[in-house]
């Protein structure tokens, strides 16, 4: 059995299928996560993310700190509340961990960091931790919902504490407010517009109960997936690992080379791969053939396997199957998947292949 | 509780069997199995004049979360596949026994079929599973 979140009985109340993630055991879906895909699309739809974990950081060192545990530079944070993706990078430029770091004012900040690399994270953080004034705090208290949707805000707006709600509805993207023990930021997973919501564990059971009865859908892992996919996001231990730098997996936006005197961990791996002539990328596909993309199948161009798929599935938006996949540099506007011995063709795209409910790609090509 | 109808015998690999009454067969899979897939999006299906052995995989059913592999019940010669399963895979979700059948068989020896299971020892095998 997994850990269970603050929310586990709703779960099983409302039929859930659960599955293990991460050492947890978490909602796949609650009857159909094509439907659960859509309400995200359309309307709104609530998902339990309490597995991730977030961090609190806070001293006097925080800062200096961060700028040197992270590729990217939380000297951008200039703002209270303000958000920023990053990867946390090994020596060799391998991704530990990505994770979203907010600002909470002068040397304080929160991280969020995935459910199945926590323990290693934390841990990793207190091994480069030790030279600074820092104290690290897991928020093991805290649960986590995130309501994501066209609609979602204004659905969420009225169950929002009062010490919060009116800075919630004017945040600006990427930006977060607190108040009460409630974090609100406007962020997510989805490629739609939304909240992500910390909380005291406690009331987690009030929030999820009052936004299905404003008519927000249960979604579950699954429909969390295709929409992250389809929104062209990385899912970490299939998109990058430790082994992998951001370099290949299309995160290359979110390394900050400058100040160039920032000696952040992973640095000097990364600049070393920087202008390599081999360096693979992570690019999308478009399977125009009949079929669904997996993980690990081969790309092939040319009848040569020049790279591998790292996330594949179906897109309930496009009605078509979709991938990232890593392949070498130079591949063209089409390609092959191996599907079961036999060589499908797809086409090469820009993710991502939605957004805000848009279709972002050329279908017809 | 799945639907398992009395009149179809089944395989522990959760296919159902028709008899048509015409030296063919109707393949399926059940409302347990399409329930435990998930939603269907996609169905390879076997080519009509294809020899198939019993247990032999010859379709696939892709949900969105994996792909399944499709045995046959029963060794024969594929006759039909489900064309309509092209256009809309989640009729097998909708109608795991009626609209949402696979493939037709004649089967090389229809006295194969009395091997199969009936619908309490199918009952038994998703009891076991659970």
């Amino acid at each position: 059995m997994g850990l269970r979140t603050p929310l586990f009985s709703e779960h099983e109340r409302l039929g859930a299928r659960i599955v293990p993630f991460g050492g947890w055991d978490m909602p796949l879906h609650y009857g159909s996560q094509i439907e659960e895909h859509h309400a995200v699309r359309r309307a709104a739809g609530i998902f339990d993310v309490s597995h991730m974990r977030p961090v609190d950081l806070e001293g006097s060192g925080a800062t200096v700190f961060l700028r040197d545990l992270l590729a990217n530079d939380v000297a951008r944070l200039c703002s209270h509340g303000k958000a920023l993706y990053s990867c946390m990078l090994n020596e060799q430029g391998g991704v530990v961990d990505d994770l979203i770091v907010y600002s909470r004012g002068l040397n304080r900040y929160r991280l969020v960091v995935n459910a199945g690399t926590a323990d290693k994270d934390i841990a990793w953080m207190r091994c480069h931790g030790t030279d600074f004034e820092v104290v690290i705090a897991p928020r093991d208290d805290l649960a986590m919902l995130a309501v994501q949707g066209p609609d979602a805000r204004t659905m969420a707006e009225r169950l929002l504490p009062a010490a919060v709600r009116e800075a919630a509805m004017s945040l600006q993207p990427f930006f977060a407010v607190e108040g009460d023990d409630w974090f609100v930021a406007r962020t997510g997973y989805t490629g739609e517009d939304g909240f992500e919501i910390m909380l005291p564990g406690d009331h987690a059971a009030r929030l999820w109960q009052a936004l299905l009865a404003a008519g927000v859908k249960p979604c579950g892992l699954g429909a969390r997936d295709t929409l992250r996919l389809e929104a062209g996001m990385n899912l970490y231990g299939q998109d990058m690992d430790e082994t992998i730098s951001p370099l290949e997996s299309g995160l290359g936006w979110t390394i900050a080379w400058e100040p160039a005197e920032r000696d952040f961990i992973g640095r000097e791996a990364l600049t070393q791969r920087r202008d390599a002539p081999d360096r693979r990328e992570l690019v999308g596909l478009l399977l125009t053939g009949s079929g669904i993309i997996r993980n690990h199948q081969s790309v092939l161009n040319d009848g040569v396997v020049v790279g591998e798929v790292t996330s594949g599935g179906f897109s309930p938006t496009l009605e078509r199957s979709i991938a990232l996949a890593r392949v070498a540099p130079g591949l063209g506007d089409t390609c092959a998947v191996e599907i079961r011995g036999k060589p499908i063709p797809a086409r090469v795209v820009k993710p991502p292949f939605v957004r805000h409910g848009r279709i972002c790609i050329d279908l017809k090509g | 509780m799945s639907n398992v109808p009395t009149d179809l015998k089944y395989t522990k690999s959760h296919e159902w069997v028709r008899d048509n009454a015409d030296g063919t067969v109707t393949v399926g899979i059940t409302d347990h199995a399409q329930e435990a897939l998930g939603d269907i999006v996609f169905v390879e299906p076997p080519e009509a004049g294809r020899e198939v052995d019993a247990d032999e995989a010859c379709a696939v059913v892709e949900s969105v979360k994996a792909a399944s592999d499709i045995y046959s019940p029963l060794a024969g010669e594929v006759i039909e596949a489900n064309a309509l399963l092209s256009d809309s895979p989640d009729a097998i979700n909708t109608s795991p026994y009626d609209e949402g059948w696979i493939f037709r068989l004649a089967p090389s020896d229809m006295s194969a079929l009395d091997d199969l299971l009936d619908a309490a020892d199918y009952d038994q095998v998703v009891e076991d599973e659970s």
